[in-house]
């Protein structure tokens, strides 16, 4: 066989196994659109659950993932932030630096049940906040730091150096050139990661089990240390703790839940699509 | 404000301190987290011997006496994560180069999005699917009481680790110089001898980390297990039995638990294990990463 026969067959093999690996978002998408839609009402987006959480809405639990996306949101973007200025624009090379960055690396990989552990240990028992939107939005925001760092500090880094250069040698200070020049620069690549944390922290279950979430509570939260249903606990709930539920409220509840979490992301993908044509360096 | 220099040089050296100290975050929420599992967990390591606890065949945290072996729960995580990995390791190497190396631009941007997509699903919608199709179609298939087992979590995990095998080892591919490639296909190689021989070669510490990250990540994967291996505490023979991972086991079992008590610091103590074993998973796929990065 020459060596362009092989290369052929080689190429149509990969792209092969690509549809493999991708044909089941579509999949996924397809099943749950199809036997979700039906479940989709007005009613169901803004009553809450009813008789045993068989029949009625899921708005408790939309109310619950938007206060702890929130919470998640308030406390690590401000955090992250400043951590990937310091990564990127203080920062020197040396022990220090690659230690935050293995700590970097290690958080991202801690696994999402032990980050359930984490803010349950030190929010809800030693910092005695309980299981609530407070300790809930705490643990997912300790979770979602590396994306958030990882994402900022890449927009700063491609805010070109000439742009820092130009501004110290007209006297200004440090912080003002990032304050003025090198963050506004940086703003739309830190705003995807905000969103692609957004999306993560709306359909994380394990991380708010043991720290916010309730099993049913049909009124809403009233302050910070309420205790929230969420969509992805909800599902969760329905799907293994309650017999003879309709398939159509599960599927249901998994499309609201699918569905907030892909349109958060598309939101992401075009900010980037027009982020990669707009720059002008 | 151009009047008040010296307000401004303070509020900037404020500011300054307060960037470093958020820089440390990270050490410190790690450092954090270890000691709050072991702060909840030690107690289990007084009272069973670690050994008796990694090796321990018999995980009956609720009778009298409890017994904490964490042996059949490791071998959960490890007949999932393998099967995961036979799985997701080559459809995801393969993916990667077809996009890296052979997709035209566009197609290229729609299966990068089909990936990042693929990565956003939330786990309990992927464990939903898995209990309610993947399961029972694997159960009539093969003929078993029930379908629930390390096999349908594996396939359901591959899912999960397929994006980050793929968006990182693509990475890799497309990291290596392009002169390998000039020079390569100057001297009469084809494009496919090309990846084959040389691409996949000077890629290949960056895709062993891809391999590693997938690993990592399905090692620590909860809900969509717990949902579909069965739940049963056992070391497997086969994929075909059901399954408790460590995870899954800490999500099902925490809600039932008395604060403080002994199963209380059992689960930590799991949590405990799971933490050191994905911190060198990480690290060595770190190692892999900069090694790659080197080549270049």
């Amino acid at each position: 066989m020459n060596s362009n026969a092989k290369q052929k067959i080689a190429f149509t093999l990969l792209m092969l196994t690509t549809v493999v690996v991708t044909i089941p978002v579509l999949l996924i998408v397809g099943v749950i659109l199809k036997h979700g839609v039906g479940a989709l009402s007005w009613d169901f987006l803004t009553t809450p659950p009813r008789h045993g959480m068989r029949e009625g809405g899921i708005f408790p639990a939309i109310v619950g993932t938007l206060c702890l996306v929130v919470g998640a949101v308030v406390f690590a973007v401000p955090l992250g932030v400043l951590a990937a200025i310091y990564l990127n624009e203080y920062s020197k090379e040396n022990l220090l630096t690659r230690l935050i960055r293995l700590a970097i690396i290690n958080l991202a990989g801690v696994p999402s049940v032990v980050y359930g552990l984490f803010g349950m240990g030190l929010f809800v028992i030693f910092l005695k906040f309980g299981s609530s939107i407070l300790a809930g939005g705490l643990t997912l925001a300790v979770m979602n730091l590396p994306v958030i760092i990882t994402a900022s500090k890449e927009a700063l880094a491609s805010v070109p150096q000439s742009f820092r250069e130009v501004s110290l040698s007209l006297g200004v200070s440090r912080w003002q050139t990032i304050r003025h020049i090198v963050l506004p620069n940086a703003i739309p690549g830190i705003l995807t990661g905000i969103i692609l944390e957004v999306s993560r922290a709306a359909g994380e279950t394990a991380p708010i089990l043991f720290t916010a979430a309730a099993f049913y509570l049909p009124g809403l939260p009233n302050s910070v240390f309420s205790q929230v249903m969420a969509l992805p606990s909800h599902l969760f709930a329905i799907s293994t703790q309650i017999p003879n539920i309709g398939l159509e409220m599960r599927y249901g509840t998994a499309l609201v839940l699918l569905g907030l979490v892909f349109g958060v992301n598309f939101f992401a993908i075009l900010l980037r699509a027009r982020l990669r044509r707009r720059k002008k360096w | 404000m151009h009047h008040r220099p010296d307000w401004d040089r303070f509020r900037d050296l404020l500011i300054e301190k307060l960037v470093f100290i958020s820089g440390l975050a990270s050490i410190v929420f790690v450092l954090l987290i270890f000691a709050f599992l072991l702060k909840e967990g030690i107690r289990t390591f007084a009272e069973v011997p670690a050994a008796d606890f990694l090796l321990g065949r018999k995980w009956y945290p609720i009778s009298l006496p409890p017994q904490f072996g964490i042996l059949p729960l490791i071998a959960g995580s490890v007949a999932v994560t393998v099967g995961a990995t036979v799985f997701a390791v080559p459809l995801g190497i393969a993916s990667a180069i077809y996009i890296a190396e052979v997709a035209p631009p566009r197609l290229k941007e729609v299966l990068k999005t089909g990936i990042e997509l693929l990565a956003a699903i939330p786990s309990v919608v992927i464990g939903f699917l898995g209990m309610i199709i993947v399961a029972p179609f694997i159960g009539k298939t093969f003929n078993l009481p029930t379908g629930q087992t390390a096999l349908a979590g594996s396939l359901m995990l591959s899912l999960m680790a397929m994006p980050t095998t793929v968006s990182i080892a693509e990475d890799a591919l497309t990291a290596v110089p392009r002169r390998y490639r000039e020079a390569a296909l100057a001297l009469g190689a084809t494009h496919w001898e090309y990846i084959y021989r040389i691409g996949l070669r000077a890629a290949a510490p960056g895709i062993l980390a891809a391999v590693m990250l997938g690993i990592g990540r399905v090692i620590g994967e909860t809900m969509a297990v717990m949902m579909i291996t069965g739940n049963a505490a056992q070391i497997p023979h086969s994929l075909l039995q059901p399954v408790r991972t460590m995870t899954a086991t800490i999500a099902a079992e925490m809600g039932e638990t008395v604060r403080g008590s002994e199963h209380y610091s059992a689960l930590f103590a799991i949590g405990i294990v799971l933490f050191i074993i994905t911190f060198l998973v990480n690290l060595v796929a770190d190692v892999f990463l900069h090694r790659s990065r080197g080549t270049t």
